[in-house]
């Protein structure tokens, strides 16, 4: 089947099977990697993706479902060499040591601070709760998503 | 450039050597993500063959395999089983201690041993159709009895391997049992188990390869995701019984490995043959459930710690009996017992002390290295059995460590398991662990809380550790320092980072001998036609093997630099002095004509450049140590259990990048942590696993966890020019005893004395409810 | 992993939906926004022939007020619902239990008609719904009808929905103003719950709903009926457990749900204002 969809501000008609999930359309049919598979269960947010500017893991949407939709990864989220906040924080704070759960975790943290643009180390803590990762302990992942929500204030 | 250079000039002045350096490796990760296995879209890939594994769904049976309905489908290029694989010998156990008889074969050969064995590889056109086709294989079952419990395989009643003639792998032992309690006022006994858990690095295993090149001359290029690119290339040469140089491996990007991704699985080395026979290139990207099933596991070992000592707190003799669960083929899980036994008696000064360990193979899935691999054990042991000592003698914990610790200027000293610790200050870790946590703060309010019947119970757990990195062997490492004739920098390390932020820190070593800015350096690794040899990133070992390598590399060239300059000077190499803010050389005395880098570089070959290769040789592992206290909050009502705070001390000696240092610290404490109150793989009685995937598995998240307080001290190490140590498994160590002490603190005055990990809310409740009884 | 093949059914509309259920019979499934249908299909827990996805029916994507009542499309998302002024004015409970389904993302795609068909016993939203005497509107080939909460789940993920059928509207009687309680114990924060329990006043008399203690979720009627009779709140907790047959998982015993099931009704009482 055919499904229509906007990526990163693209439009692209792609010829895929019914069952095709929409973390495979990215990477196998548009080739962008950055968003990663880390589970089956929908449990570890490593495929964390903005659907129509909303966090979604994209191992449990059918491509399917979205066509017609607007999608964003990590490879949209800079404006051009401007990078987002977040990633900017990321990086001030050394959140991320391997970079596999980065790409999820980071969609995830601009979804919640575009919900809640001044959140409290708890709500990161909370908001954060559908994304894992097993190097960084949290800790400065924690401080990136506060320094990018304090920035969105500053600014 | 000017601003800029200047900019150098005067930040050069002093070293960049323990500064926060923010990591080089972040913004690729950032922007476009990292290329790890999956991600690789190298043009040499295209027309891939997919491999799909089939595996056992019985824990031990004799198995039957019918391809055929499978073979026919359209699309499936083929299905092999072990019958496939009968001319060639199974390879080489990844350990070379491992009895021969106790390999694992290419595929299950007529016997299945653990769920999850791979019994057939199917390899299929497209990705997805590799799941549809699996589910045509047919394997019949002809159940045999299930060896689950260790303790059973020791027994030996039913055999995993009848050739073999025993369950028994390995077993090793120090000090004598003879009258070892004798002279003991107080000797406290209590069996612990260290249990199960999954390593589950975010990225699954993941492998490309393909041939290129006919008959003798046909060479296999290899990527996989591993921490150790050249014990890869070694391992599938050997399995393919082919002389290394015809193997290229590399590892990419690599998600994660926690010691469970040293070398390369079975699964990776099958896809090594199948592309030779099929003359296709082979990936394959293992699931979470296959992840959960066959990567291995970590820790499983059941423990009997004995503890005496005289009533005023001086421990004075101390025996460990250690029962590994290897799981269904050994391998490094069945030698980490060695470890447990050399790190047995951790800071204490003991006088007399005994250690048994057995490791048995069981029908469940191989155990294998994981973040500290036989360390934490063995510090779970014996800080448990000090924190039993001490509620059996009515002493503070924090008090009775302060008694034993070995001293401070007793060091080096050889403890009676015979580790040679190299340097530490563990009454000092202890002191400035204590006082940052306000430790008697803490205590004050655990007894108003217990005095008012607040249900919500305060639990401080403390822990001292010590561990072994770059151990047990005294390691050596590689690395070339390449400078270009444009006066940049390549180094070229033996390790292979994935996270810990080698190119950073790396990059910080060269740039402080060679005084070439950070950003004019490139740190390249993990490819085995790039990097001549090397070890991996594995038991701490990358900066004090590999991080002292590039360093006297650096020396090295900086030594042969002056000598080129002292040619192009006409002046001898001993008159020349390199001016690390100017980034070039002049003769001493003339600081106003000097030639740079890319000159003095240009002048040893216009086209490659300087180029030092060494290799760094210590003469011992060090031993990094630490203190850890945790305050837990626990619900008396429900058991639940609240981390509220970890402190600790990880002395690993000089920091080179704190950033990186300190994220090594938290990533480990969380895992620690994770131990201690979560994670656990469980075994049914018939061997099925219970937690295959990240829902049943409780890997905690973001959400369970505090931040942590991180108290600096750094004792420097003799043994390498650096003075470092190992960082990357040292918080997980220290943390684990820590958390789980506080849990048990926090309900002692209910009468309970011990609560096996992890301590969920349910065994937590179940122990108040006994003790009350 | 991925699911089995399968063919994709687009339904915009309730009748959409219902003419496709009609055509593919018993192969077909109804798939929401997919959050815990989805991960069933791709273990191969789940091999519907057909996938009629009413994840975009905007026609069941809405929460009004139906004068004493709260009526809510079955597909408004969850993250919909915890940030409907309507709900947390008229069922506080209702938003709570939402705000904790799963995780941001989950809650972003989840609906409430998905959570209340699939019938876990240890969701939020059906123990939360129980103790709110709300009522589910299926429409089907014959016309609609109304199931009561308590009605509606016969088993462990299984509905008295017939294979035809469609969940379109939750009917939430108002409990403006009421005090009400909520209690989900989990070992992490995205976990399903160990055990849940929803309490609900309610013009003098009080609803308490139990999670996970047994195969769907059930009322705590025991404990309602001695809170009725003058029992104190401590007491009744005691009565939680009564009649119930909690499984026995990784997670935890049946002991243990049940000890929880009295501690946290005693707690949910608590937070309702009952002592």
């Amino acid at each position: 089947m055919n499904v229509t969809l906007t990526v990163n501000g693209v439009s692209h008609t792609v010829d895929v099977e019914d069952r095709t999930l929409l973390v495979h359309l990215l990477r196998d049919h548009l080739g962008l990697t950055a968003t990663n598979i880390g589970c089956d269960t929908t449990s570890c947010g490593a495929c964390t993706v903005l659907l129509d500017g909303e966090s979604v893991k994209s191992c449990t949407v059918l491509a399917a479902s979205v066509d017609g939709q607007s999608v964003t990864t990590l490879e949209g989220l800079a404006d051009g060499e401007r990078w987002h906040r977040v990633q900017e924080g990321f990086r001030a704070k050394h959140g991320l040591q391997c970079g596999f759960c980065t790409p999820g975790m980071v969609m995830a943290a601009v979804s919640l601070l575009a919900e809640n643009p001044s959140p409290t180390a708890a709500q990161v803590r909370e908001g954060l709760e559908g994304n894992l990762c097993r190097c960084t302990g949290y800790h400065n992942i924690v401080a990136a998503v506060l320094e990018a929500a304090e920035g969105s204030v500053a600014r | 450039m000017a601003e800029s250079a200047g900019h150098a000039t005067c930040s050069r002045t002093v070293s960049i050597l323990g500064t926060r350096v923010m990591r080089v490796e972040d913004p690729k990760f950032l922007t476009t993500g990292g290329v790890y296995v999956d991600d690789l879209r190298d043009p040499r890939l295209d027309g891939a063959g997919h491999v799909t594994y089939v595996r056992s769904v019985m824990a031990h049976a004799r198995v039957t395999v019918d391809v055929a309905a499978a073979s026919g489908v359209p699309g499936v290029l083929a299905v092999v089983t072990a019958a496939d694989f009968a001319d060639l010998p199974p390879p080489p156990p990844p350990l070379g201690f491992i009895p021969p008889a106790l390999a694992r074969p290419w595929l299950a050969n007529g016997v299945v041993r653990y769920v999850g064995e791979p019994i057939a590889a199917i390899v299929t056109e497209s990705r997805y159709a590799g799941e549809d086709v699996a589910e045509l294989v047919s394997v019949d079952y002809e159940p045999l009895t299930a060896v689950v419990d260790p303790r059973d395989a020791a027994g030996d009643a039913t055999l995993l391997f009848a050739d073999h003639g025993s369950n028994t792998a390995l077993a090793f032992e120090a000090g004598s049992l003879d009258g070892l309690f004798d002279d003991c006022e107080v000797v406290v006994t209590q069996q612990i188990t260290n249990q199960r858990v999954a390593p589950v690095p975010l990225e699954v295993r993941g492998t490309a390869c393909v041939w290129e090149g006919s008959g003798d001359d046909a060479r296999l290029t290899f990527w996989a995701s591993t921490q150790s690119p050249h014990g890869a290339r070694d391992q599938i040469a050997a399995a393919l019984e082919l002389p290394p140089e015809r193997v290229h491996f590399i590892a990419p990007d690599v998600g994660g490995g926690f010691g469970a991704k040293f070398g390369v699985s079975i699964e990776d080395l099958v896809l090594a043959v199948l592309s030779r026979r099929l003359g296709r290139p082979m990936r394959w990207t293992e699931t979470r459930t296959e992840n959960m099933l066959g990567m291995g596991h970590g820790r499983a070992q059941l423990q009997t710690v004995t503890i005496g000592g005289t009533r005023d707190g001086r421990i004075t003799a101390y025996s460990l009996d250690v029962l590994q669960d290897s799981g269904a083929y050994p391998h490094f899980g069945a030698v980490l017992p060695f470890m447990t036994q050399l790190m047995a008696t951790g800071t204490y000064d003991i006088a007399r002390v005994a250690v048994r360990t057995k490791s048995v193979v069981t029908n469940t899935a191989p155990v294998v290295a994981y973040r500290g691999a036989g360390r934490p054990e063995a510090t779970a042991a014996i800080e448990r059995a000090v924190d039993l000592f001490a509620a059996e003698i009515g002493l503070d914990p924090a008090e009775v460590r302060r008694r034993n610790l070995f001293a401070k200027d007793a060091f080096r000293l050889t403890t009676q398991v015979g580790a040679a610790y190299d340097s530490g200050d563990y009454a000092g870790a202890l002191d400035a662990v204590l006082a940052a946590a306000k430790y008697d703060e803490l205590r004050a309010e655990q007894r108003r809380r217990r005095d008012s019947g607040d249900p919500m119970l305060l639990g401080i757990g403390v822990s001292n550790y010590v561990e072994i990195t770059a151990g047990p062997e005294a390691g050596t490492e590689f690395a070339r320092i390449n400078v270009k004739p444009d006066g940049s920098v390549i180094v070229y390390t033996g390790t292979s980072p994935h996270g810990q932020g080698h190119a950073t820190s790396f990059a910080m070593l060269a740039a402080d001998e060679l005084g070439v800015p950070l950003d004019r350096i490139t740190v390249l690794h993990g490819d085995t036609d790039l990097v001549a040899r090397g070890g991996g990133t594995g038991g701490s070992r990358s900066l004090q093997l590999g991080g002292a390598a590039v360093h006297q590399g650096a020396l090295e060239t900086v030594d042969r630099a002056r000598e080129l300059a002292g040619d192009l000077f006409e002046a001898a190499a001993g008159d020349i002095v390199l001016d690390k803010a100017r980034g070039g050389f002049h003769v001493a005395g003339s600081p106003d004509d000097v030639r740079g880098w890319a000159e003095v570089a240009t002048s040893a070959d216009a086209d490659a450049g300087l180029i030092v290769d060494t290799d760094f040789s210590a003469t011992g592992a060090t031993f990094p140590f630490g203190a850890h206290v945790a305050v837990v909050e626990v619900d008396a009502e429900t058991g639940y259990v609240r981390l509220v705070s970890m402190t600790t001390v990880d002395d690993a000696g000089p920091v080179i990048n704190p950033v990186v240092v300190e994220g090594q610290r938290h990533g480990g404490i969380a895992q620690g942590v994770a131990q201690a109150l979560f994670e656990e793989v469980r075994y049914d009685e018939d061997g099925n696993p219970q937690s295959t995937n990240l829902t049943d598995y409780a890997f905690p998240s973001a959400a369970e966890l505090p931040d942590f307080t991180l108290v600096d001290m750094a004792t420097p190490s003799p043994l390498n020019p650096l003075g470092v140590k190992g960082i990357g498994e040292a918080g997980t160590i220290g943390a684990t005893p820590a958390v789980q002490n506080a849990v048990v603190d926090a309900v002692a005055h209910l009468g309970v004395r011990h609560i096996e990990m992890p301590t969920t809310p349910e065994r937590v409740w179940r122990a108040i409810q006994e003790a009350s009884k | 992993m991925i699911p089995a093949p399968f063919d994709y059914v687009r339904a915009d509309s309730a009748d959409a939906a219902l003419a496709a259920l009609r055509e593919h019979g018993d192969d077909a499934k109804l798939l929401a926004g997919g959050q815990s249908l989805l991960p069933l299909m791709k273990l191969r827990l789940a091999t519907p022939g057909v996938v009629v996805d009413v994840s975009r029916a905007a026609d069941l994507a809405y929460v009004r007020e139906d004068g004493d009542v709260l009526a809510i499309g079955a597909l408004t998302r969850h993250c919909d619902i915890v940030s409907a002024e309507v709900v947390t004015a008229h069922a506080p409970l209702l938003a709570h239990a939402a705000s904790g389904v799963g995780d941001r993302q989950v809650r972003h795609r989840g609906t409430i008609g998905g959570s209340v068909a699939h019938a876990d016993p240890s969701a939020d939203l059906p123990t939360a719904l129980l103790a709110l005497d709300a009522s589910y509107v299926v429409r089907g080939p014959a016309g609609e009808r109304t199931i009561t909460a308590t009605e509606f789940a016969t088993g462990f993920l299984e509905t008295v929905l017939a294979p035809d059928e469609l969940l379109i509207e939750i009917r939430v009687p108002k409990a403006t103003g009421e005090a009400w309680g909520y209690q989900k114990f989990t070992r992490r924060a995205i976990d399903w719950a160990t055990v849940a329990v929803a309490v609900q006043a309610r013009g003098g008399g009080t609803a308490i709903s139990l999670g996970n203690m047994g195969s769907t979720v059930l009322r705590a009627a025991s404990a309602e009926a001695a809170l009725a009779g003058g029992a104190s709140a401590a007491d009744a907790a005691q009565h939680a457990d009564d009649g119930t047959e909690p499984a026995a998982d990784v997670t935890a015993s049946a002991d243990y749900r049940r000890h929880l099931a009295r501690v946290l009704t005693k707690r949910a009482l608590a937070a309702a204002g009952r002592s």
